[in-house]
């Protein structure tokens, strides 16, 4: 068989969107006649992108995650108030903020799992539990300061030969989208994915579905936490932070091309699909479209984009299948 | 006891699918008060000409009569209006709702606006009464009945819309021995109150203690009609078997290619099969015969943990073993291909090469599930057709779907091959394939145990037999029995039979 | 099977649907509840206060209207299998609606409602057709459309805006005895609900849908209308909503839905109530159960003057555990079920 590449079924059409959002951008604003302006989109983008990639384990295995817009304000709210412009509490504090949304994620996934309670339930609980318990510590509004040394993985940038100043956040973007591409090749990835597919299947197979759902919450937990990292050091400390961002996600990963329901997409379309609601969202900054009308925007775009998966994958289906079932005999083409 | 004119007549009934010819010119005809059993071998045409009458199919030639005037059925709803219902091998009940409302579903009397509940249940409990079935309230919610009770349900909601021709379709198929009982009084409750009754079913004592007359297909052909006094169980597998014998099966094991025992069973059992003795060797294929429902698949999967044994002992390569879910067999070396490759065999949305890798990566994880290269040897091996690799399996023929199955096995070098229809719903080549293919495994070491309905496959393929009946071993079999030693022990019609 | 197994089989099915039916979600959400409040006026009493004194029934039962009516609302959804997260946004697009059409004059307000119901009622339409007909998934879908009025609203809208006139401020602040002419709207509305679902045909077929969609299909159920009706019902719930928050508010606001949260909320009270979130079982009775016991710990917590965040956490934990007992006693059905 020759190589060839390939994408995942429903990858496409969030590939050309981008592009056209990108080529909309190049010729809408000065700003992208050059890469820097690609640089600081991909800078904005990087929280949202990295929230899709944690939600996209979620979804891809058959679940939701609701939690993960409380999870970053807590985050965000927390390594505040520990680190009070502390500088040298930074590094303890980000791994507290990392193992916090680890922790989140596992209870998360081991109530789905174990105790059977649909995941929109269980994240659903877990916001409304995390968005108290945050303000109960903080007795009602964000406290503190974060410490210069946090806040530069939000804002600053490492200068990198050849290729100048990189936004810290666009390398850590970079190495996640890369490290979960990569997680989603392994066999434990793939197993991932057949697990929202077809439970049973898997489970015949030997693997251990709990786990791996498991697996998918506490990856979700994990990056929601990089992402508070990252807004709190962008956008500075807040009680809104966090807000909305869950139905972001879930958005951006249903622009990606991945069912809602499980089994089908990838990891890379997922973050693409953030992406490009961000690049939309400047497009229509650029172009004098009042804000208030980018959630009507990102409103028409989903339900167009869910539309067309159903409806037109549908169609290409049945197009497709129809002469292999009175051909089953003709030449592998290895 | 019989009217003049049946109920239902058809005549020269023909069926292609796909250009593929399923029913050649049957004729049958139900008359009221009967029960008329239609018998054969899987693939004979039977549920096919049971969706005929029921309006599922259209006929592509023959005539259809309802009380002696013609009649055509665009859908199933017409049928349903000219008297005809059918009870499906699946359930189509809510089991959240009450038996009255599940039997009135979609057609809810209504009276001053509200659905007319007193009617509603009083009416089903007529039906009921009129059935003789007191131990089921209109009220009681469908979950709370037990298997039998819902297939009365499923009765009533026929009954109903004022069946007077019902088919059933394997109706004992999901029934424990002593709700057999239950369904045949049942049965002949409905035949005394003139209904007319197409009983579809390959269980010969069911057919002989129940119908009137029985109708044998094979290969889409009419066999035979003729009352059932005056037909023998012999007759009768004579009848569902006379083929051509020119099918071709890989050669047998010779003595000395047998290896040690891989598999052992010692009085193992639980609440599906009890007292099971049976030992399994390396390069031997033995197949496990019985009806749907005498425990052949109940065996497999307590021997791959999905629901263990309770009682008894499991041996693999010697060494006693629990095992309680897939996980462990398949960390010891078994493998279970199951009747269901798209409810819990394949990943569908995944490709072929996530499938074929999908047991090494689920089960095994880790440095030995890495070796992505010998897929394609994998694929060649069982002879897979697909545009490539990267093809998502829906996509594939059932052939083909079944040979990424066995890829999905052979990936990690089972040394226990459980099988079970391996060759159900695939064309003739790719059936071919799959026998060579366990003929080769068992060559190479493997014990494979294969569980098959299809006689002549089950026959050609072993090197002996195992028959089940009523969760049992019923017998053992040599190599090349004939199909009416087979059928005879798993009817458990034992006395004569064997001659 | 020896004849001894089959008696001891045939004697439990007699005996434990009977034992079952007497613990059903809705009863367990009310004996909840009862207990709540009583451990809530034991808690209260302590401090030397009452909790169901006039204040504390009508301080409940205030709290309750507007979640009660939007969760009846979702009920229906929820039980077709479906849900609507659309809710919170709408209610605040008709408040605006009937208060602008209102705009101070007693004449209009019959104008007002209707209009804010008609437009409640379109954008049920909306999203019952685009999970029929362009087949989207219900969580997206009304993610969608709740998007696309939140769109409307900030586009045209930076804060309370219309004129309720007095007249018709009566509705949100009258009483009968201790108890609000609202709430008992409310109320009037769950037992028309209750009515809707459980005796009339329409109604079968929500359960019937909600249960299995393939099942109801066979037997001649008309699924799409189901679904689309379901989705009218519940829309106008949270359009009669915002008609009653208007009427508090005096005017109408864009966020007073999405401020109080009532889209996850609506969907937390009726999961509460035992309702399945997948569908086919439940019902409104229950909802307002767990609407009630909502309420009621609000109001327990504001006579015990705890952290208004503390009640968040609570009500997680409440909500969780909840649905996992509901899992637990599914799964025991389920076992028994296979077994029988």
């Amino acid at each position: 068989m020759t190589w060839r590449p390939r994408l995942a079924e429903g990858t496409a059409p969030v590939l050309v969107v981008l592009l056209l959002l990108l080529v909309g951008l190049a010729l809408a604003g000065p700003a992208y006649d050059e890469p820097s302006g690609y640089l600081a989109l991909l800078k904005r983008a990087a929280p949202l992108m990295i929230l899709a990639i944690g939600q996209y384990f979620v979804i891809v295995s058959g679940g939701f995650d609701l939690s993960v817009g409380a999870l970053v304000t807590a985050g965000v709210v927390i390594a505040a108030r520990l680190i009070d412009g502390d500088e040298s509490a930074t590094t303890p504090v980000i791994l507290l903020v990392l193992g916090f949304g680890l922790l989140v994620g596992l209870v998360n996934g081991l109530i789905t799992t174990k105790l059977l309670v649909p995941s929109f339930i269980v994240t659903l609980g877990m916001l409304l539990v995390l968005d108290g318990a945050t303000f109960l510590w903080t007795d009602g509004a964000p406290r503190g300061a974060l410490s210069a040394a946090f806040r530069t993985f939000g804002r600053g940038a490492l200068d990198v030969p050849l290729l100048g100043e990189i936004p810290w956040s666009v390398l850590i973007l970079l190495a996640i989208l890369v490290a979960a591409a990569l997680f989603m090749r392994s066999g434990t990835g793939r197993a991932l994915v057949a697990a929202g597919d077809n439970e049973a299947a898997v489970r015949m197979s030997g693997g251990q579905v709990d786990r791996l759902r498991l697996l998918g919450f506490v990856l979700s937990g994990l990056l929601a936490a990089v992402a508070a990292i990252l807004l709190g050091g962008f956008a500075g400390v807040s009680a809104q932070v966090g807000n909305g961002l869950e139905f972001r996600a879930i958005t951006a990963v249903v622009l990606g091309g991945v069912l809602l329901g499980g089994g089908r997409g990838s990891v890379v379309a997922a973050a693409a699909g953030a992406l490009s609601l961000e690049a939309l969202f400047t497009l229509l900054n650029l172009l004098g479209v009042s804000g208030a009308l980018e959630s009507a925007v990102q409103g028409l775009i989903i339900i167009a984009a869910v539309a067309y998966a159903s409806l037109g994958g549908g169609l290409r289906q049945r197009l497709r299948t129809r002469p292999k079932q009175r051909n089953t005999v003709q030449p592998a083409p290895s | 006891m019989t009217d003049v004119t049946p109920r239902v007549r058809l005549t020269g009934i023909t069926k292609s699918f796909l250009g593929v010819p399923v029913l050649h010119g049957v004729d049958l005809d139900l008359r009221g008060g009967e029960v008329h059993a239609v018998m054969g071998e899987n693939g004979a045409g039977k549920s096919t000409l049971l969706k005929v009458l029921a309006g599922v199919h259209r006929p592509d030639g023959g005539t259809i009569e309802v009380d002696g005037a013609p009649a055509s059925f665009a859908g199933p709803t017409d049928a349903q209006r000219a008297g005809i219902a059918i009870i499906h091998q699946e359930f189509t009940l809510l089991p959240h709702r009450s038996v009255a409302e599940n039997v009135y579903l979609g057609r809810e009397p209504v009276r001053r606006m509200q659905v007319d509940r007193r009617r509603m249940v009083a009416d089903t409990r007529d039906l009921l009464d009129w059935l003789g079935e007191d131990g089921i309230d209109p009220t009681d919610a469908v979950s709370s009945l037990s298997v039998a009770q819902r297939q009365v349900v499923e009765i009533v909601k026929a009954l109903s819309t004022d069946a007077r021709v019902l088919g059933m379709d394997e109706p004992t198929a999901a029934l424990a021995d002593h709700e057999v009982e239950l369904l045949y009084d049942l049965v002949r409750r409905l035949r005394e109150r003139g209904i007319a009754i197409l009983y579809v079913s390959h269980r010969m004592r069911e057919v002989f203690d129940l119908s009137d007359r029985i109708t044998v297909l094979k290969d889409g052909r009419l066999v035979t009609c003729a009352p059932t006094g005056e037909l023998t169980p012999e007759d009768l597998v004579r009848y569902m078997v006379g083929r051509d014998l020119g099918e071709y099966y890989p050669d047998r094991a010779a003595p000395g290619d047998l290896g040690p025992v891989r598999l052992a069973l010692r009085g193992a059992g639980n609440a599906r099969v009890r007292d099971l003795d049976l030992e399994v060797r390396a390069g031997e294929i033995v197949g496990l015969a019985g009806l749907q429902g005498s425990g052949r698949s109940a065996l497999a999967r307590a021997v791959f943990g999905v629901e263990p044994f309770t009682t008894g002992g499991l041996e693999v390569d010697g060494a006693v073993r629990r095992v309680t879910r897939p996980r462990t067999a398949v960390r010891l070396g078994i493998a279970l291909v199951t009747e269901d490759r798209k409810g819990d065999g394949l990943a569908l949305r995944q490709s072929v090469r996530d499938n074929t890798l999908l047991v090494r990566r689920a089960a095994l994880g880790g440095r030995r599930a890495r070796a992505r290269s010998d897929v394609s040897r994998l694929l060649d091996l069982v002879t897979v057709v697909a545009r490539g690799e990267h093809q998502e399996v829906r996509f594939l023929s059932g052939g083909n779907q079944q040979k990424v199955v066995l890829a999905k096995w052979l990936a990690v070098e089972p040394r226990v091959l459980l099988v079970d229809e391996p060759t159900r719903g695939i064309d003739v080549g790719a059936k071919r394939a799959v026998h060579e293919l366990l003929r080769d495994l068992a060559k190479r070491g493997v014990a494979v145990l294969m569980i098959s309905s299809e006689l002549p496959e089950l026959i050609g393929m072993s090197d002996r037999i195992l028959v089940m009946h009523d969760g049992a071993l019923a017998g053992e079999l040599p190599a090349g029995a004939s199909e009416g030693d087979v059928m005879a022990l798993a009817t458990g019609h034992t006395a004569g039979a064997a001659a | 099977m020896s004849i001894l197994q089959q008696h001891t089989t045939a004697r439990h099915t007699v005996r434990r649907p009977a034992l079952r039916r007497r613990f059903t979600p809705v009863v367990v959400v009310y004996l909840a509840l009862v207990a709540l409040l009583v451990i809530g006026s034991v808690l209260v009493g302590v401090r030397g206060e009452v909790l169901l004194d006039q204040a504390g029934i009508l301080n409940i039962l205030t709290r309750s209207t507007a979640l009660g009516l939007v969760a009846i609302g979702q009920t229906m959804v929820i039980l077709t299998g479906s849900l609507d997260l659309s809710v919170a946004y709408l209610i605040g697009l008709t408040s605006l609606i009937a208060a602008e059409t209102m705009a101070g004059q007693d004449g209009m307000v019959v104008p007002g409602v209707l209009l804010a119901l008609a437009v409640a009622a379109a954008v049920g339409l909306v999203n019952g057709l685009v999970i029929t007909v362009l087949k989207a998934n219900a969580f997206i879908a009304t993610l969608g459309v709740a998007l696309i009025l939140r769109g409307y609203l900030e586009d045209n809208y930076t804060g309370p805006a219309g004129d309720v006139p007095r007249g018709f401020q009566h509705l949100g602040y009258d009483r009968i005895g201790p108890l609000p002419v609202a709430a008992l709207l409310m109320l009037a509305v769950a037992a028309l609900a209750w009515w809707y679902l459980s005796r009339t045909r329409p109604g079968y077929h929500i359960y019937a849908v909600g249960g299995d969609i393939e099942v109801a299909r066979l037997s001649g159920v008309p699924t799409r209308r189901v679904v689309v009706t379901a989705h009218v019902l519940c829309s106008l719930a949270a359009g009669l909503t915002g008609i009653y928050l208007a009427s508090r508010l005096g005017s109408g606001a864009p966020y007073v839905g999405t401020d109080a949260g009532y889209d996850l909320e609506s969907i937390a009270a009726v999961v509460l109530g035992g309702t399945l979130l997948a569908g086919g079982r439940g019902g409104v009775v229950g909802t307002i159960g767990g609407v009630l016991i909502l309420a009621t710990l609000d109001t327990i917590f504001d006579d015990l003057a705890v952290d208004p965040f503390f009640k968040d956490v609570v009500r997680g934990v409440v909500l969780v555990t909840a649905v996992a007992l509901y899992a637990r006693r599914m799964m025991a059905d389920r076992t028994r079920g296979r077994l029988a």
